[in-house]
């Protein structure tokens, strides 16, 4: 008897489906919690989140949550995987047992025509009405016991962020999941306006009560997209985005380098003077504490993107957007793209994918890399911190009013790029733009939480092998061959590193930049923050006396003049070294010919822009 | 040929003017733009409301449509009809 067996060993699959907007993302973090994995769909790199749900009936099922989508008839390539992944069209994904329909009860009209087409499907197939509470609170009331019957399905009244029939789903499933295996639907569903008809029927049928909907997002939005106060508190969010991340994170920031000075004292007390030491003390533990030190930042950063997102305001930004974004030939959707290149152009270029013209998505590619990256706070904070005094200006700090006007260069060298490319490599009509604003909700501490997490363990770990290995790489390269007996000259001029950056060093010297930059850039290919660790660890090397407490920032302002700080600030605006953006790139156009083309501009326009900070200072005596 | 039924485009609204669609001139879209306008809500008899104008040209604008919000450029809410 082995059938009874298999079958425990088969752990039902479930996925979460429904409309952009529906809280399916809540109601998945709510039925996982932390234990989730996520990673990429093979071919593609649209995300792929799965976790371990208990049924009550003692099963676990995969609990998969599917990209967003308001038809089975896709526009992008996200919404293709959601259809692929129903259809079990997706190579190493098994077929579904089950599917949860995620639907906003604010917005049950067209979120009911969804549900409808997956009803098609013929998989079994749960609803979760969600936000209940929002729906109550514009005062729409829902009979789900009605639109259970007249359904034909179980519906279960959910509230995801604060944990609100999750039992109950957990019921619905257990009775919805069969032993037998899954089924895979082979039918499209039908006409899509008689689907709209019907439930439009379904929709007075059970809504006892249809209230205003909306009136506080309606409020807020008189705000928001005022056409003088809307532009105003997009820019004053913006702003204050960027002042929080300078002042908040200096105390975590100060915590962090005390704790790796003390480590590095510690080491120089138990090991032996000599290669094992300098390895740890001026090869790993000055090059990646010099990025984990940024940690506190980006993580800022990320919890405001995120806290945009979620709250609904992102959309209302792209608003605001569309009509300058129109203006260098782009729409109002790829402002959410770009706005999270600002944490790091990887995701921004993944958001892409949302973009249905692929026109306008490669010229969003194709820029996302001008967007200020939190790869280049590091590198901006540390000769920011060097070069620019601590002063007040007015009500603002000098130091982040420089950070600010590099963010600001960043996106207008990005409209002019975008600008450009529309008129020759990617030319072509102009896309339509139509895109849904959802109400506003305040972000869940929970979901917060999760992304916030997510975030911080792929920025811990990059630094832990791309940065790593990469300071280990330029430490030996900085320390071997090592300087003759009665060598005149500081060692690094010795060693392979040093020969590299003296062979690039005519190459970057118009442009006013020394050869302990030139060595810098080229593990700054690894990742742009990596250029930090490498001016750490070349000016750790450097240093006679072994003796650099004072930090990277007091060596710096002693080795550069200021013109040099300001063409290194320039050439970071648009800094085309990241293998990751470069690679990410080819994987998203499929073809070489796109990384290649965006990495030879940007490097045109770093040395272009670099040399002419360069030359203008020193005409102005700086 | 008898003269159509007179319309005006959803454009025209005035600020707080509710009315419902009366027809969408799907020939001017692309199948998929007018598809998922179809998924977006817009469908004959659905009662309509322009909510916001961007700035910088009035355009986007922000339409209520059902119980949702969609914006869209002023070129394709042209091609939304209401009664007149």
């Amino acid at each position: 008897m082995n059938a009874p067996i298999l079958n425990l060993a088969r752990s039902p699959v479930v996925a979460l489906v429904g409309n952009p907007n529906a809280g399916k993302t809540s109601l998945f973090n709510a039925l996982t919690g932390s234990r989730q994995k996520v990673g990429n769909y093979p071919g593609v790199t649209v995300e792929r989140k799965a976790g371990r749900l208990a049924l009550p009936d003692g099963r676990v099922c995969d609990l998969i949550d599917l990209p967003g989508t308001y038809s089975l008839n896709p526009r992008s390539p996200d919404e293709a995987v959601t259809r692929d992944a129903i259809f079990g069209r997706i190579a190493g994904e098994r077929p579904l047992d089950a599917i949860v329909a995620v639907i906003d009860a604010t917005n049950l009209r067209n979120h009911l025509r969804f549900v409808l087409e997956l009803q098609a499907l013929g998989l079994p197939l749960v609803v979760a009405l969600n936000m209940v509470d929002l729906a109550a609170r514009d005062g729409i009331i829902i009979d789900a016991a009605r639109l259970s019957a007249l359904l034909g399905l179980p519906v279960v009244e959910t509230v995801a962020v604060r944990k609100r029939g999750l039992e109950a789903l957990g019921s619905e499933l257990a009775a919805s999941i069969g032993d037998a295996p899954p089924v895979l639907p082979t039918v499209m569903p039908g006409d899509l306006k008689a689907l709209q008809k019907r439930a439009r029927q379904l929709c007075s049928a059970v809504e006892t009560a249809s209230g205003a909907a909306r009136r506080w997002s309606q409020r807020i939005d008189l705000v928001a997209l005022h056409p003088l106060a809307g532009p105003l508190l997009l820019a004053a969010i913006l702003f204050f985005m960027f002042q929080a991340v300078f002042s908040w994170a200096e105390a975590p920031m100060g915590w962090i380098e005390a704790g790796i000075a003390a480590l590095q004292a510690l080491l120089a007390q138990r090991l032996p003077d000599g290669v094992l030491l300098s390895l740890l003390n001026d090869g790993v533990l000055a090059g990646v504490g010099a990025v984990v030190v940024f940690l506190p930042q980006i993580l800022i950063l990320f919890a405001f993107i995120i806290a945009l997102e979620q709250s609904g305001y992102m959309t209302r930004a792209a608003f605001l957007m569309d009509r300058l974004m129109a203006r260098v030939g782009l729409n109002g959707r790829a402002f959410i793209p770009l706005l999270s290149s600002f944490a790091c152009a990887i995701p921004g270029i993944m958001a892409t994918r949302t973009i249905d013209s692929p026109r306008d998505r490669l010229t969003t590619i194709l820029i996302a890399p001008l967007m200020t990256c939190s790869a280049r706070l590091p590198v901006y904070a540390v000769v920011i911190g060097a070069f620019i005094p601590a002063r007040d200006i007015g009500p603002f700090g000098l130091q982040g009013l420089v950070l600010f006007l590099l963010y600001l260069a960043g996106i207008l060298g990005a409209l002019v790029a975008a600008w450009a490319l529309r008129r020759t490599v990617t030319k072509g009509a102009a896309p339509p733009f139509l895109m849904e604003m959802p109400k506003y909700q305040w972000p869940a501490a929970r979901d917060l939480a999760l992304g916030l997490y997510g975030r911080a363990t792929a920025f811990l770990s990059r630094a832990g092998t791309i940065i790593l290995a990469s300071t280990i790489a330029l430490w030996a390269l900085a320390s071997w061959p090592q300087p003759p007996a009665n060598g005149k000259l500081p060692a690094i001029e010795y060693s392979l590193a040093g020969r590299i950056g003296a062979a690039l060093e005519p190459i970057f010297a118009p442009i006013g930049f020394n050869k302990e930059i030139a060595i810098a850039l080229v593990p700054g290919m690894a990742a742009r923050e990596v250029a930090v660790s490498a001016l750490g660890t070349v000016y750790a090397l450097q240093g006679v006396d072994e003796e650099h407490a004072d930090g990277l920032i007091a060596q710096l302002r002693a080795a550069w003049p200021l013109p040099t700080a300001l063409a290194f600030l320039a050439w970071f605006v648009f800094a085309p070294q990241c293998i990751s953006t470069l690679a990410i790139t080819r994987r998203e156009t499929a073809s070489w010919r796109w990384p290649i083309f965006m990495f030879t501009y940007l490097f045109v326009a770093a040395y272009v822009a670099a040399g002419i900070t360069y030359h203008l200072a020193v005409a102005a005596g700086l | 040929m008898p003269s159509p039924p007179a319309s005006r485009s959803i454009t025209t609204l005035a600020p707080g003017e509710v009315a419902l669609i009366a027809a969408i001139d799907r020939a001017g879209l692309d199948p998929d733009t007018a598809q998922r306008l179809c998924e977006l809500g817009f469908d004959e008899g659905v009662d309509v409301e322009i909510l916001h104008r961007a700035p910088f040209g009035g355009d986007p604008i922000a339409v209520r449509v059902g119980n949702m919000v969609v914006a869209l450029r002023r070129d394709m809410a042209g091609l939304i009809e209401i009664a007149a």
